[in-house]
């Protein structure tokens, strides 16, 4: 499946450079997520991998850069040193640079301080487009685009299930619980993909061979022009109190079906007004 | 009906993994020296290469922008390596001589103290340790961590490593062996591409080394290509393990033989179960059996279940938690299995892969180690002037390395151990005994080893005391499959290769192997003769127990299988 | 303490989670105000007081006609700063999820979203909620007003409290970045329905079915429910039904308040992607299955008799 094929079938790519970022964060494995008892905040320490919803904010970012021939995609992220992994792991699939704000100082940031950081380090590139995948995985970075967004004094558009880039427009699908809105913004514009969009490529072996020689950044919250205070703990309005079991389900039912389970199955629903 | 699954071959044929490079010259990788595996072989190769060539640059110009690159399936070193595992230092202190000592290496802790146990269903019988099994002076390490710890070595000294890459096809010219071709991804279900399909790509290098580990995958297809296999067939056990959360610590390492398998010659039930301590607050735990066993009810998995309820052993348990499980197979051939030469033009075999395994000591690891720097000595000698690693002969080096190593002197001393105890526990013991007081002398000659897919099968009904998962103490195979961390993707093409029509006992045999649930007989087939066998192959594990007992395992898509992270 | 609900509105009515989140603030005590914001949507002030607002700030300008988020941003940030408004509380929308961030940003004010519940604390507002698949609970709180928060989908129920509120018309000025995104075309659902992530109700078969034309019987199920069909790793692999309905490790994760298996062993893979759900309800023949473990209401029957029943019973309510 050549690269004509893959931006044939999307159709509604501009044919102009542009130069697009993708905001990318690396987060614990799944199979091996904790929550650290001290900090009580997820422990980052182990095993990472590229959030797979970034994955499709990426892709769509290449498939834009393919159609317009030139322009330049950058990955953004924040986060500790190891998170260079998923930046390199986007290099290979075809990102051309990758900054990573990396500082003791910026660990525990909740949204005010992840946000603002993140800004200004997008403040930097003057993207046309920024990208974010529409989730993250674990579940921390779940509204970020639209508090970057405002940051930046740009239209944000979420929940993209298809995106077209054209005469200096972003026009979006934009998914919600009613149906789907078609959304317009000029660029430069933030917008958040859903993973439906689109089915990010594979790195090539090519591709992973030459991530290692693109050029990759790694600063510290000054390095950025932000103020250290607004970063990390200090930075951040929310806390995280205490740890707790969930609550127990309660006591559980369980029948032989003796023709009446049915009619029992409703008297539950309705006793839990389910229905 | 006599019911011996080699009499079903798998629908396979090494031929279709050999070819010649068939990208355009512009679109082939070129590498210096090409590394198959991210385990102990093959990253101790890459180490002692890349000290090589620090000292040595004209060498290292010879290979080019990338002269050591390293391809693993796995989605990042250690994903698939899986052991005990109690390692012996020597070949780690040798590989870092001058640079490294030992409170540098990635151990858990020291081996304290260490006891033997001849076990039955409700007692343990302390039994004084084997020489063969004593461990003072060894350590306990989780392979995953150390291979992790290997691959960061590597790269420091310059080697590149590539995860998520499966070496699919042998690309062999000239009757000379000049890298390997990657396997494709994206593909669906039938083979078709997907919207993200990604083409596999020729990786060619100067010299291969293929250090796949156990059942490796171009290792079988180069030994017949090259007809190197060996006169006595490779043999191997099923080791399934599991890693807990336990509240009181353990101050010692144990094996066991015995319960729960079963003494008769008949049954060829040749195992024992290791217990290790990992630090404070963890043990591992697992059984490791010969797949030459008979009794198609036999699941590895759930007689380590069954021994979790021994009273001695679910003390060590209780109040604590499983947090990570894996399977793998070992390759227990011994020095008679390996294979008729270690190299062929362009290619040595290493560690596992090669079967440089010794079974009663239950150590693989070191030699792997040792097996890695010898073939990067031999790699790197074939690279000086006047010579290539491809023109025939030269590697012969290698082999007389291994030779004239403690790897061929420990393995020549245990070769008969595993092979006598087809006669049963108790002629096997005498004759174990045996060759352990002579050193290896006698029994005079190499036993020779009988394929473990060739016993004929029968049926007992040992699957009525496996437990009933309790998801505490006892869990059943997807559960435990979820625990090895494999989330591969499901609509894949399947990657195992087995004749899906065969007599009842087979399909059996194969339903109980196999400790991640790949292989069901299909639904409403279960009371007739002859079954089809339903395959569910993003449960694999990639263990390589199929391979053994009539199957063939292949590299599915690099990055599928199992995420171990400290087995 | 004075707490602000954002009151969401869809075709001339507030939305249920809305209400419900405005129930609970009055149940929390001090000033309890709400805010609709839209164009000629005077009407639904009312509606609000019944169910526990003191005050309503009516925000009605054309820019905020179409359902977008930033105009909203400007209107609210402008409400609370006036108002010193210290606690503003959302529902868990698309769009509130949107309004609510880039909220947090403008304001520089903490947002701590997904909860399960709010108390007040030591005079203060504490959130609760669920992480790592719902396996552990946390209990957040923010170093100082104004405190955002958003409430995970269906956690308090409207409650009408019967009284009514002051409504006062607020006027607003909107920052030029935030007017530049325009509704081309206002929602219309797909042929396809609910997507499985966003139903409240969820019936999903599993290999219990037995041949793939018997999901025709989840899908009736489905409709009598008003909810959506998901379908099991194992059936998706033998070509059942669809990969988008697949629930699970490797397929989608939902946390539908109603969740009916049939056929469903509930092994681990599947049991990740829904043990969120409100409450579960398993059919199966095998008592042993491990989906009766985590199950609220299991029932060891056959389906093909359970599921028909069940389905003539709900159409007859």
């Amino acid at each position: 499946m050549t690269l004509l094929a893959r931006t044939a079938r999307q159709g509604g790519y501009s044919s102009e450079p542009m130069k697009i970022a993708v905001c990318i964060k690396h987060v614990p494995d799944t199979g091996s997520r904790r929550i650290d008892p001290q900090s009580k905040r997820l422990d980052r320490s182990g095993e990472g991998a590229l959030n797979s919803f970034d994955a499709h904010a990426l892709e769509e970012a290449l498939r834009i850069r393919e159609s317009g021939g030139d322009g330049e995609v950058v990955v953004v992220s924040m986060g500790p040193e190891k998170a260079i992994d998923s930046l390199r792991k986007a290099l290979a699939m075809g990102a051309d640079r990758a900054v990573l704000v990396s500082d003791e100082g910026a660990a525990g940031s909740d949204l005010v301080a992840t946000s603002y950081l993140l800004a200004k380090a997008l403040e930097r590139e003057q993207a046309d487009l920024v990208l974010f995948g529409q989730q993250a995985s674990d579940a921390d970075g779940a509204v970020l685009w639209a508090a970057v967004a405002d940051r930046l004094r740009r239209p944000v558009i979420s929940q993209v299930a298809e995106l077209t880039v054209a005469g200096g427009n972003a026009r979006g699908k934009r998914q919600t619980e009613f149906g789907y809105d078609v959304i317009e913004a000029p660029l430069p514009a933030v917008v958040a993909v859903s993973d439906a969009i689109n089915e990010p490529r594979y790195p090539s072996l090519k591709g992973i061979m030459g991530a290692k020689k693109k050029p990759q950044d790694v600063v510290t919250v000054s390095e950025l022009g932000a103020e250290v205070d607004r970063a990390g703990e200090s930075g951040s309005r929310t806390t995280v109190l205490a740890l707790s079991d969930p609550p127990p389900r309660g006591d559980s039912i369980k029948i032989e079906d003796d023709g009446s389970a049915a009619d029992k199955i409703v008297a539950f629903l309705v006793e839990k007004k389910l229905i | 009906m006599a019911a011996r699954p080699s009499d079903y071959p798998a629908p396979f044929d090494w031929r279709d993994y050999v070819s010649v490079p068939t990208d355009p010259e512009d679109e082939r990788i070129e590498v210096g020296v090409l590394i198959v595996g991210a385990g102990p072989a093959g990253l101790a190769c890459a180490i002692r290469l890349g000290q090589l060539l620090e000292e040595s640059p004209e060498t290292a110009e010879k290979l080019g922008e990338v002269p050591v690159a390293v391809v693993e399936k796995g989605k990042q070193p250690g994903s698939h390596l899986l052991s005990g595992a109690v390692v012996n230092p020597r070949a780690l202190r040798k590989l870092f001589k001058g640079r490294k000592v030992t409170e540098d290496f990635p151990f858990l802790q020291e081996v304290h103290g260490e006891s033997v146990y001849f076990m039955t269903s409700k007692q343990a019988f302390r039994i004084p340790a084997p020489p063969t099994m004593r461990n003072h002076g060894n350590y306990i390490a989780s392979v995953s961590q150390l291979g992790r710890w290997l691959a960061d070595e590597a790269e420091e000294l310059g080697t590149m490593i590539l995860p998520e890459t499966s070496a699919l096809k042998l690309l062999v010219q000239d009757g000379r062996v000049v890298g390997v071709r990657t396997g494709d991804k994206g593909l669906g279900r039938e083979g078709e591409p997907l919207g993200n399909y990604e083409p596999g790509a020729d990786l060619v290098a100067k010299g291969t080394v293929l250090a796949e580990g156990t059942q490796g995958h171009l290792t079988g297809v180069a030994l017949q290509r090259f007809g190197l296999e060996s006169d006595s067939p490779q043999v191997w056990a099923l080791g399934v393990k599991e890693i807990w959360k336990v509240a009181k610590p353990l101050d010692r390492i144990i094996h066991t033989m015995g319960w729960p398998l079963r003494f008769g010659a008949k049954y060829r039930e040749f195992g024992g179960s290791f217990i290790y301590p990992m630090g404070e607050d963890m043990i591992t735990i697992g059984l490791v059996v010969g797949l030459d066993y008979r009794d198609s009810e036999l699941s590895v998995h759930d007689l380590l279940q069954e021994f979790k309820l021994h009273p001695k052993i679910r003390k060590l348990l209780e109040g604590g938690e499983r947090v990570a499980w894996g399977a793998k197979t070992i390759p227990e051939g011994g020095l008679g299995s390996l294979p008729k030469k270690l190299h062929a033009p362009g290619v040595v075999f290493c560690g596992d892969g090669a079967g440089i395994v010794n079974v009663p000591a239950l150590k693989g690891i070191h030699y792997a180690i040792e097996s890695g720097r010898l073939a990067a000595e031999a790699v790197f000698d074939s690279l000086q002037p006047g010579k290539t690693p491809a023109t025939p002969g030269v590697l012969a080096s290698y082999d007389d390395a291994v030779r004239e190593s403690f790897i061929w002197k420990d393995l020549h001393e245990v070769r008969n151990m595993r092979q006598v105890f087809g006669k049963g526990f108790f002629m096997g013991g005498a004759l174990a005994s045996m060759a352990t007081a002579t050193k290896g002398r006698m029994p005079r000659g190499t036993i020779a080893t009988e394929p473990d897919a060739e016993h004929e099968l029968f049926r007992t009904d040992r699957a009525k005391s496996y437990p009933a998962p309790d998801g505490k103490l006892t869990f059943d195979k997807l559960s435990s499959v979820f625990a090895s961390g494999n989330r591969t993707r499901d609509d894949q093409p399947s990657h195992i290769r087995i004749e899906t029509d065969v007599p009842i006992r087979i399909a059996q045999m194969w339903v109980n192997m196999c400790p991640a649930e790949v292989y069901e007989i299909v639904a409403g087939d279960e009371d007739k003769e002859t079954v089809s066998v339903q395959v569910t192959p993003s449960n694999c594990v990639q263990c390589g127990a199929i391979t053994a007992k009539g199957g063939r395992l292949t590299p599915p898509e690099g990055g599928s299988g199992p995420e171990y992270t400290n087995t | 303490m004075t707490t602000l609900v954002f009151l969401e509105h869809h075709e001339g009515q507030l939305l249920k989670g809305s209400l419900g989140v405005l129930s609970k603030a009055a149940q929390l005590g001090g000033d309890v105000a709400g805010a609709i914001l839209g164009s000629g949507v005077g009407g639904l002030a009312e509606q609000a007081g019944r169910y526990g607002a003191q005050t309503v700030y009516v925000v009605d300008d054309p820019a905020l006609a179409a359902p977008l988020p930033q105009p909203r941003v400007d209107a609210l940030a402008a409400l609370v700063r006036d108002k010193g408004i210290e606690n503003i509380l959302f529902a868990q929308s698309v769009l509130a999820a949107d309004v609510s961030a880039g909220l947090a940003a403008r304001l520089d004010a903490g947002l701590n979203w997904d909860l399960v519940d709010v108390s007040v604390q030591d005079g203060e507002l504490v959130g609760k909620r669920p992480a790592l698949a719902d396996s552990v609970y946390v209990d957040v709180g923010w170093t100082q007003a104004p405190r955002l928060a958003i409430v995970r989908t269906g956690t308090f129920e409207p409650i009408e409290s019967g009284g009514s509120a002051t409504v006062e018309q607020v006027g607003a000025g909107f920052e030029d970045f935030s007017t530049a995104a325009t509704m081309v075309e206002q929602a219309h659902a797909e042929a396809e329905g609910v997507s499985i992530e966003e139903a409240d109700v969820i019936v999903a078969g599993g290999r219990g079915l037995g041949s793939p034309d018997k999901f025709a019987l989840i899908e009736q199920l489905a409709e009598a429910l008003g909810g959506a069909v998901a379908a099991t790793r194992a059936v998706v692999d033998a070509g059942w039904y669809p990969y988008a309905t697949q629930v699970g490790q490797t397929g989608k994760t939902i946390s539908p308040k109603l969740y009916i298996g049939c056929g469903i062993s509930g092994a681990i893979q599947h049991k990740v992607g829904m043990q969120g759900s409100g409450t579960i309800v398993a059919i199966n023949k095998d008592a042993n299955a491990p989906i009766f473990e985590f199950s609220d209401f299991g029932v060891v029957g056959d389906l093909h008799e359970i599921v028909p029943k069940l389905t003539e019973l709900l159409k007859n309510r």
